[in-house]
């Protein structure tokens, strides 16, 4: 009967360490991948050198594919966080009428597949001359940020205590006052939370990306599918591992701060 | 932002003023959701009937044209019916080959839990481009499995791993993965280990113990992962696009190939609203599972 249950529990951890590695293999191959310099794809690398780190750092199109993503993913994280920010403080602390339409709208992004999203978004900014720019893909990755922010900040909202900021104001405190004193930063985990989720779901999306822009404001994302519709050579790979690390970093930073469970 | 859009009001007021404040709370972020969600649809509605790009912005007469290309030209059918195949086959494995894994965290006592959970949502946070890179390495004609099955002389050709349907169904299964974990952990919050317990003292043996109170217990959550990740790999196209290399053909591909490469916008529209009758009506298909589920 023992040796059963041993037996049992050596099977089930063999299997989960066997759908570990499954769920991980695709990253585990880039990294390893990525020591390669062959000008195809080959496996397993002949010699190991950062030769394709150093390509990628001197690949003009991906430098600056890089920055511009940097750049719009700064902008939608700060967006996003202000808009959201607001849109918490009367969901939370108001009620009105129509606030269902407001908390639909809020979660009907979460229901409709990117791509259509994708496509409208396109009929939308196309005769605006919006197609290709900055203010373009800007706002086309703000209607699927929102929402996550507007989540991030009404739970961090919610754990306020209003009779905190009620002290304040009885001791004199301006209303502007309070909201910069207590309020904000009482919700700044949510906020830092929503902006970083924000900031890397513009860094990472490809589906709208694709659509939206092509070579003006092209992000990384948009950038590494066109390559690789031609070529699959491991600079690819230096490159995924660099925004791995981004991702690992940002992901470390999030659980410290909030937990990775309550911001997704 | 004013001094008055501030005030921490906790209470609802009636006032004027306090109507005021709300209204600026809510315009920016109202004005946003509405441009890149709520305008997109009703264009795309009105595109979808329009006679050509160049009308797709209004204008021109309506025609029903590209709907009767996207329901009547076998074409379609057969992508149609590649999207389903795909979404299934994909739903099927990602929730099976999650489950163990949802059950493992949702249970484990490690001091490695948090770590353990982070390793296996964490994919979610790569781009999904970077991922099937990583499976094109893996799948390609000289990647990982090619070359060690030739190493090792079990080959001697090459198996055609990637370019088809195959690559982009594993592909699609693993980028899902963490979705599914996700959704089964917080589905799982009903399973309730002196409940197993309780059984095993009385007799019950490990398989009784999964079939009659685990399972059950967890079908809630299960369900709402295979919608999941049904919904989104019927919805996907650069890893179909790229694990597919041109010729896996579903209905993200060709909405991206109508709408960049061929320029029909009005014909990318009806099967965009075609993907969202699609979508709508396996989200109400499951509301209805779920709610008889728990009747």
């Amino acid at each position: 009967m023992q040796e059963n249950a041993l037996l049992a529990r050596i099977t089930w951890n063999t299997l989960i360490t066997l759908l570990y590695f499954f769920l991980l293999a695709p990253i585990i191959i880039v990294f390893i991948i990525s020591f390669d310099t062959r000008q195809y794809l080959a496996f397993p690398p002949e010699s190991f050198s950062l030769g394709s780190y150093v390509k990628v750092f001197h690949n003009a199109k991906f430098i600056s594919a890089f920055w511009r993503s940097l750049i719009i993913g700064g902008i939608v994280g700060v967006v996003a966080v202000s808009a959201g920010m607001l849109l918490s403080l009367s969901l939370v602390r108001y009620k009105f009428r129509g606030r269902a339409v407001v908390n639909f709208l809020i979660l009907a992004p979460f229901l409709v597949p990117h791509i259509v999203l994708a496509v409208g978004i396109m009929l939308v900014i196309a005769p605006l001359g919006l197609l290709d720019s900055y203010p373009g893909i800007v706002l086309a990755h703000l209607g699927i940020t929102i929402p996550y922010t507007v989540r991030t900040i009404t739970m961090s909202l919610m754990a306020v205590d209003t009779r905190v900021e009620e002290a304040a104001l009885v001791h004199g405190a301006s209303p502007r006052m309070v909201f910069w004193r207590i309020t904000l930063p009482l919700v700044r985990p949510g906020l830092i939370a929503g902006g970083v989720i924000a900031f890397l779901i513009s860094f990472d999306e490809a589906t709208i990306s694709l659509f939206i822009v092509s070579v003006k404001a092209s992000t990384l994302p948009t950038e590494i599918y066109h390559y690789l519709e031609y070529s699959t050579d491991p600079q690819i790979a230096a490159l995924s591992v660099i925004l791995i690390l981004i991702s690992v970093g940002v992901v470390v930073a999030v659980e410290k701060l909030i937990g990775l469970r309550r911001a997704l | 932002m004013s001094a008055a859009a501030t005030a921490p009001t906790a209470t609802s007021s009636t006032s004027a003023a306090s109507r005021g404040i709300l209204l600026m709370l809510l315009l920016p972020g109202l004005v946003a959701l509405v441009i890149t969600f709520l305008l997109p649809l009703i264009w795309l509605l009105r595109a979808s009937f329009a006679s050509s790009t160049m009308s797709a912005f209004g204008g021109g007469d309506l025609t029903t044209q590209s709907y009767s290309t996207v329901l009547f030209d076998p074409f379609y059918w057969r992508v149609t019916w590649n999207t389903l195949v795909l979404g299934f086959n994909v739903a099927i494995f990602a929730v099976v080959l999650s489950y163990p894994i949802a059950l493992f965290l949702a249970r484990t006592e490690s001091r490695f839990r948090g770590v353990l959970t982070a390793l296996a949502v964490a994919p979610l946070l790569t781009s999904s481009v970077v991922r099937t890179y990583g499976w094109m390495v893996i799948l390609g004609d000289r990647g990982v499995i090619n070359s060690t099955l030739q190493s090792l002389s079990v080959t001697s050709g090459v198996i055609k791993l990637t370019n088809n349907s195959f690559g982009a169904t594993v592909a699609l299964i693993e980028i899902l993965m963490p979705y599914a974990i996700l959704a089964m952990l917080s589905g799982f919050g009903r399973l309730n280990a002196q409940l197993e317990e309780a059984a095993a003292m009385l007799g019950a043996n490990r398989f009784k113990v999964f079939t009659r109170i685990i399972l059950p217990l967890s079908l809630p959550g299960v369900l709402t992962a295979a919608l999941l990740v049904f919904v989104l790999a019927i919805s996907s196209f650069v890893t179909p696009r790229l694990m597919g290399g041109g010729r896996v053909f579903v209905l993200g591909t060709e909405v991206f190939n109508e709408a960049t490469v061929t320029l029909n916008w009005p014909l990318a529209a009806a099967l965009s609203v075609m993907l969202l009758v699609l979508f709508s009506s396996i989200i109400l298909l499951y509301q209805r599972a779920l709610r008889a589920l728990e009747a």
